[in-house]
């Protein structure tokens, strides 16, 4: 999906490739493709035109340097990438915002007003916004003021109750009286923030914006968050206008960014509102919320994949002190199946497959998008694990164990429920895997053919950069995959993901298997390990010649 | 024709997608030179789509090169006709030739599926027919409940598991029941999901099949419901809800707003889906059967000496 997307700012690149200079004229049939990959994006028109009058302005007359050095490394710059960068930049400065998180009250409860069109997620977003508060330490009261739709008291109840969250509502009573009611029993409680959830409904219906007002009149909450589905269209910027006119509100939510929604709304609804994005919604379940970034949106409309998101992701589920200790051994070639295995774990806590790729910047390495034929199929996640739990002990510390004495791989066939030739795949993508992440850093005339592994090598270094909050130059960080997200908190990627061109078992990329099958002979091996695989050699030849009889 | 109309009020309103492009016309007794940028730019900003924009917008620039379209009034027909061609694509309220008539109505989260249910109940109960919802959406937290108020407040049975069971089976069980009553309609609720989720919409193509199981030939039909709010990503909706399932129909909700719904255009052009109905308010019987004709119409204004003057 993401790929397709995009294509109208990977044109605009093209456009400009091989330039030296950002003229007036040689921009423009880049800035039409800017134009139509945003309106694709559903920024509202005549936002869309405010952003190509600033970055037009910012791109003509800019002196190009051909080559810049970054990160110790020597890149060459073309007009493209300048282009590219100031787009990232503009957009970034666009939905970016400083401060303005939750405002919290000086004394007694805050309150936090969520309001926003039918189905856009207002009731689940509370729910979210409760369990974020609460892990930051906040005693979060719930109130269910939305009396309009049928059983959606019942919804935030059942939300409150999975979250064990008190929830409020007065049968039968107004919306104004519920939420006015609401203070006191916070009190009550001892709540110290008070989420109220509205019932949703069109800007234009006078009579409910009224109550909007009376509520907020009544409750004089500290924050008043819109929230917006991410897949509304040109209707973003009326729907937000009107809230903010009737209500100046304080923070934006920005939901339903899991699936494939370019999400240009949250270029157009903080242009129009100057309200800052506050969070976005990523998924149905309680805990998907996070922290909006305008960085990781502006690289989501323009392609590059939210690196940063993904890092987020790893930081969720990965103690960062094992996870590096995990990646050093990685890289000194102690590593065992043992250590593959939890890496497999951390994987699946990070949610599926699918949502970890649509987070890497694949798009320069796969123009046209992932092949079809790559299969992420969460389900070889568990069948890793089944096969790696069905070894013994020895054998997952020393897995040419199971090469030296093909009866192992029977048994663990057996114990696993999976065919042999499975677990010696396995076995041998583990070793291939290993052997190369050993040899990284001094092997890298072979290792830099494969997309990313270059990259993967530069770590460490990608890493400092990381931290020192210096952006990548785009040109270099496209065909990247091993980023930093990937790179450097565990190396987690690897199980699951599969570095393409790698043929991990999570991703079965077409045609590796062979190749990494005879790579791991480059190993240097024991005498009977010797002896196994000339052994196994003679088999195959045996077998050919009979095969030719 | 009367509530069509009044739902579509706003739309057709000065700021409504063909009541500008209307303003545009009649503002001008010459053609534009720049006639058909601004075409172009009402288009998109009514979610029309860059796509289609381009394709509405090819007959009438040939249409000028050939000094067909000699005056506003002749290109406004051209692009009214253009806009309703790609409409008339078949549609019409549920066919209700089997017997119980299964119908599965899917969507992304928040479209207005369940009430959309709950309408069409409604208009099917008021027609004297007897119809079983079934509460085929375990997952959302008080869906099931969602669904029964409607069953009470529209006066039908509503066959449900516990949160959380298997969709598949309370639909099943739902079939059988109305075959039990000899109902004529089963309308099926389903949790709404992504369309990107690979394995919400496996289970959605193995929902529909387990009704088929349940009664040869079903589901009759397949309703995509769509909220008019929504952007360009409509279309990667349709797209990926038709390659789950055999859909025969789109529901497109929340017309009653300031939203244009242009995004219809771009998918019937695009998938030929049909429109079938349109949801222009949260009562009970703000659904109207979507009938192309009306809805261009409406939406034009033509003949109707109000919204004339207005514009």
């Amino acid at each position: 999906m993401f790929d397709t997307l995009t294509r109208g700012f990977r044109q605009a690149r093209n456009r400009l490739a091989g330039l030296t200079e950002l003229t007036e004229q040689n921009i423009d049939p880049a800035l039409r493709e800017v134009r139509l990959s945003l309106l694709e994006a559903d920024v509202e028109i005549g936002v869309v035109k405010a952003f190509l009058a600033r970055v037009k302005a910012k791109a003509v007359g800019q002196t190009l340097e051909s080559r810049v050095k970054h990160a110790g490394e020597t890149q060459s710059v073309g007009a493209s990438e300048i282009f590219i960068k100031i787009c990232h930049d503009e957009l970034e400065a666009m939905m970016g915002h400083e401060g303005g998180e939750i405002v919290f009250a000086e004394s007694g409860p805050t309150g936090i007003m969520m309001v926003g069109l039918q189905g856009s997620g207002k009731t689940t977003t509370c729910a979210k916004l409760a369990r974020y508060l609460e892990a930051d330490g906040k005693k979060p009261l719930l109130v269910a003021a939305d009396m309009q739709r049928p059983a959606a008291v019942e919804q935030l109840k059942v939300l409150g109750e999975q979250l064990k969250v008190p929830v409020f509502n007065v049968p039968g009573a107004s919306p104004v009286e519920i939420c006015s009611a609401a203070r006191a029993e916070a009190k009550r409680l001892g709540r110290d923030v008070i989420i109220y959830d509205t019932a949703g409904r069109l800007a234009i219906d006078e009579p409910l914006m009224q109550e909007l007002a009376d509520i907020k009149a009544k409750a004089s909450p500290e924050n008043i968050l819109l929230v917006i589905d991410s897949m509304i269209g040109q209707d973003a910027v009326k729907t937000a206008r009107s809230f903010h006119e009737r209500l100046s509100i304080s923070g934006v939510v920005l939901t339903k960014l899991d699936g494939d929604a370019r999400g240009g709304a949250a270029v157009s609804v903080k242009e129009v509102t100057g309200a800052p994005i506050l969070f976005s919604g990523v998924g149905e379940t309680t805990d998907r919320l996070e922290v909006f970034r305008a960085d990781g949106m502006a690289s989501r409309i323009l392609g590059m994949g939210d690196v940063v998101g993904l890092m987020k992701d790893f930081e969720q589920v990965v103690d960062q002190k094992k996870a590096e200790k995990d990646a050093e051994r990685l890289l000194s070639g102690d590593f065992t199946l043992d250590d593959f295995l939890e890496q497999v774990r951390m994987i699946q806590k990070m949610g599926s497959l699918k949502d970890l790729v649509d987070k890497l910047p694949l798009g320069g390495m796969f123009p046209g998008g992932l092949p079809d034929n790559v299969n992420l199929d969460d389900k070889e996640l568990v069948k890793i694990e089944g096969i790696i739990n069905s070894m013994t002990r020895q054998e997952k510390a020393d897995p040419y164990a199971l090469i030296r004495e093909p009866r192992r791989v029977e048994r663990v066939a057996k114990g696993s429920g999976t065919p042999a030739n499975a677990v010696s795949e396995l076995v041998q993508k583990f070793l291939f895997m290993k052997q190369m992440m050993s040899g990284l850093g001094q092997n890298l005339g072979m290792m830099g053919k494969i997309p990313g592994m270059k990259q993967m090598a530069m770590a460490r270094n990608m890493k400092k950069m990381m931290q020192t909050g210096g952006m990548p130059m785009p040109g270099m960080g496209m065909p990247g995959m091993g980023l930093p997200g990937m790179g450097m908190p565990g190396m987690g990627g690897f199980p699951g993901m599969g570095m393409p061109g790698m043929g991990m078992p999570g991703m079965g990329m077409p045609g590796m298997g062979g190749d990494a099958a005879s790579m791991t002979k480059m190993a240097k091996l024991s005498a009977p390990e010797r002896n196994a695989k000339k052994a196994q050699r003679k088999r195959e030849r045996d077998a050919r010649k009979k095969g030719r009889k | 024709m009367d509530g069509l109309r009044k739902g579509l009020t706003k739309a057709r309103e000065k700021e409504g997608f063909f009541g500008r492009l209307k303003a545009l016309f009649l503002g001008k007794k010459e053609i534009d030179p720049n006639l058909v940028d601004r075409i172009e730019e009402v288009l998109l900003s009514s979610d029309v789509g860059v796509k289609t924009t381009q394709l509405l917008l090819e007959d009438i620039r040939a249409g000028l090169a050939r000094n067909e379209l000699s005056d506003n009034d002749k290109v406004w027909d051209a692009l009214r006709q253009r806009a309703a061609g790609i409409l008339e694509i078949g549609g019409g309220g549920l066919a209700l030739d089997a017997r119980p008539t299964v119908v599965m109505v899917v969507g992304v989260n928040g479209v207005g599926k369940t009430t959309t249910i709950g309408k069409l109940a409604t208009k099917l109960k008021a027609e004297g027919k007897t119809v079983v919802l079934a509460a085929g959406d375990t997952f959302r937290a008080a869906a099931v409940q969602q669904l029964e108020i409607w069953g009470k407040r529209v006066g039908c049975e509503v066959v449900s598991g516990k949160d959380g069971a298997n969709p598949g089976a309370v639909i099943f069980d739902a079939i059988q029941r109305a075959k039990e009553i000899n109902a004529d309609v089963v309308l099926a609720d389903t949790a709404g999901r992504l369309h990107t989720k690979t394995n919400l919409m496996e289970e959605l193509t193995k929902v529909s099949r387990t009704m088929g199981k349940a009664l040869q030939g079903a589901p009759h039909e397949t309703l995509l419901v769509l909220d008019a709010t929504n952007g360009q990503n409509a279309m990667s909706q349709a797209a990926l809800f038709r390659e789950a399932l055999p859909l025969t129909g789109l529901v497109l909700t929340k017309l009653d707003g300031t939203a244009k719904g242009g995004i219809v255009l771009g998918i019937c052009a695009e998938h030929g889906i049909p429109v079938r109905y349109i949801g222009i308010g949260e009562r009970a019987d703000d659904l109207r059967d979507f009938a192309p004709d009306e809805f261009v119409e409406a939406l034009l204004g033509q003949g109707d000496d109000t919204t004339d003057a207005a514009a």
